[in-house]
């Protein structure tokens, strides 16, 4: 019992980050960033030196962990603001469907840069490996890694709410979130907002990049598009924009995961994730606005 | 020399001409309103001279700098600060919040932080019931008290020029006077330099200063309230000679 609970909990939590990464950005421009999957699995291979070898060379990978995280956190960051400033600057005066197409395109441009320097090969890799012991808690045995996933999603949801809530830049980030007209006239700056926006986004993907890459052992270049499907539904199901929407959507959507792969009899497991699709669809039916309507009706400038 | 000039401006939203070769300018310390029926293009004009709507033609000058086509949050840095039509709360924000948004932009200047503190203090003292709801939601704030409320925030940029796009939407007279009475009181104590639209020119009357009539995109009649405020011309202004 406590096993699923933790299963859904840790599950959950990487649904939840990915569509904090997705929501946040779309808070301040409306764009629904398709690349965000690409940037967690650009991450994922920055631990790697590039070779289209088999056989992983490992790179920041063997870094002891307090280098290894700022690393691969700026190497989120950093990918997520080149793309700001390279592709979407361009297309800020533009309408949704164009910027998500130009999501789209960019996430495939990453991901067939990847697929140039490493191969389509997935390859396997011990990452923090003394994580993977199992610890004993109240009678069950999960491994670490499970737990680390957990308290370290909860420091970074709540880091994130002390930062939006108390900082000054946070404050502007809200504001531009909900009318960026209006904190324009105010003298926020767009491209500082943006950009804030968009390293954080980053940052996450990161973070969804090492705990996946933990878990798993496996770096694949299709990792993170999967994680990101789950995470843009999450984000929808909580409600487009809406930050605590798109947290609980993806804990939501986890548990609905882990639930059924439970629950359902034998025959049926495979097809678990068109159960979750069903149940997605009838939450949309019911709430078509998300579980959390976003606030901020009003339209970029 | 003025402190805010228009020379003809012409704002078009596709194919629709919204205002015409308007120009008019201002001087420090001036009370103008602007006048005129709906879709005459006043908050175009306005929404141009804050920056989020691009002109077609012509240059905008804010204290002795040219501000055509330049970022909103460039154009608020020059001490132009906007409360445009619908308020624009910031609805899930703290009251609080709201009116310290506008104080980051001074943030690389000593002792900002001090500056801002005394302006929230000053902005409470003129509007009491904005320090009661400070903490509250802003967005469950009456009409009333969010028309206080953006007032307020758009003093705490510490402007030298504040545009008011109708105050009176929405509100009920006996709180309209009220924001009037806070509005000419601020004015008196900062030496404020309003510009505010509205519909009717009753209020422009009350009130005094200069007032410029628009319609169909262009300026009709521009001279003092009170003298314009004879009924006939701009009767026939505001209707227009030639309808009908
Ligand atoms: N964002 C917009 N897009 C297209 N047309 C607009 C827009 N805003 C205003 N208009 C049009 O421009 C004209 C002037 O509008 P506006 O400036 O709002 O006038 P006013 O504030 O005097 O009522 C109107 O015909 C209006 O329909
Ligand atoms: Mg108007």
């Amino acid at each position: 019992m406590l096993q699923i609970l933790f299963d859904a909990l840790s599950l959950g939590s990487l649904y939840a980050l990915g569509a904090l990464g997705i929501a946040l950005i779309f808070g301040v421009m409306r764009l629904v960033n398709f690349a965000h999957g690409d940037v967690i699995a650009f991450c994922v291979f920055a631990l790697l030196w590039p070779s289209t070898d088999a056989m992983a060379i490992v790179f920041a990978g063997q870094l002891p962990w307090y280098l290894l995280v700022p690393f691969v956190l700026l190497c989120g960051a950093g990918l997520s603001v080149l793309c700001e400033i390279v592709v979407f600057r361009r297309f800020r005066q533009a309408n949704p469907a164009t910027m998500m197409i130009a999501s789209f395109a960019l996430g495939f441009v990453i991901r067939y840069f990847l697929l140039m320097l490493f191969s389509s090969r997935p390859k396997s890799i011990s990452l923090l490996p003394e994580l993977s012991q199992p610890v004993e808690i109240l009678g069950a045995r999960l491994p670490l890694l499970q737990l680390i996933t957990i308290v370290t999603t909860m420091v970074i949801l709540i880091g994130l709410t002390l930062f939006l809530r108390q900082t000054r830049f946070g404050l502007e980030m809200r504001a531009a979130a909900e009318n960026f007209s209006m904190a324009r006239m105010l003298g926020v700056r767009a491209n500082r907002v943006i950009m804030g926006a968009f390293a954080l986004s980053g940052a996450l993907a990161a973070a969804i990049a090492l705990i996946f890459g933990a878990q798993t052992g496996t770096l694949d270049i299709q990792m993170g598009a999967s994680i990101m499907l789950m995470a843009f539904i999450a984000t929808v199901i909580g409600g487009l924009g809406s930050l605590g929407g798109a947290v609980l959507a993806g804990f939501l959507l986890g548990a609905a995961s882990v639930i059924m792969q439970v629950m359902l009899p034998i025959d049926a497991r495979p097809f678990r994730d068109a159960f979750v699709y069903g149940a997605v669809i009838l939450v949309l039916l019911f709430r078509p606005q998300g579980l959390i309507a976003a606030r901020g009706t009003k339209e970029r400038v | 020399m003025s402190l805010l000039a228009l020379s003809d401006i012409t704002i078009r939203y596709s194919r629709l001409t919204a205002v015409r070769n308007v120009s008019f300018s201002m001087d420090e310390g001036e009370i103008l309103f602007i006048t005129g029926p709906n879709g005459a293009g006043k908050s175009s004009l306005l929404r141009a001279i804050a920056g989020v709507t691009p002109v077609a033609g012509g240059r905008i000058d804010l204290a002795g700098h040219e501000i055509t086509g330049q970022a909103p949050e460039n154009i608020a840095r020059l001490g132009f600060s906007m409360v445009p039509e619908g308020r624009d709360v910031f609805g899930s924000l703290t009251t609080e919040e709201n009116l310290l948004v506008g104080t980051g932009m001074h943030a690389r200047e000593r002792g900002w932080r001090s500056r801002a503190a005394d302006e929230l203090e000053a902005v409470y003292a003129t509007f009491p019931m904005l320090k009661e709801r400070r903490h509250g939601q802003a967005g469950l704030l009456s009409g009333g008290q969010q028309q206080m409320l953006v007032i307020g925030r758009a003093l705490m940029t510490n402007p030298r020029l504040v545009a008011i796009d109708e105050p009176s939407l929405g509100l009920a007279p006996n709180i309209n006077d009220q924001v009037y009475e806070r509005l000419i009181a601020l004015r008196a104590q900062r030496q404020l330099t309003l510009l505010i639209v509205e519909q009717s020119s009753a209020r422009a009357m009350m009130v005094g200063g200069r007032m410029i009539l628009m319609r169909g995109g262009q300026i009709v009649l521009d001279g003092d309230a009170r003298t314009l405020g004879n009924g006939e011309a701009i009767q026939a202004a505001y209707f227009g000679y030639e309808d009908n």
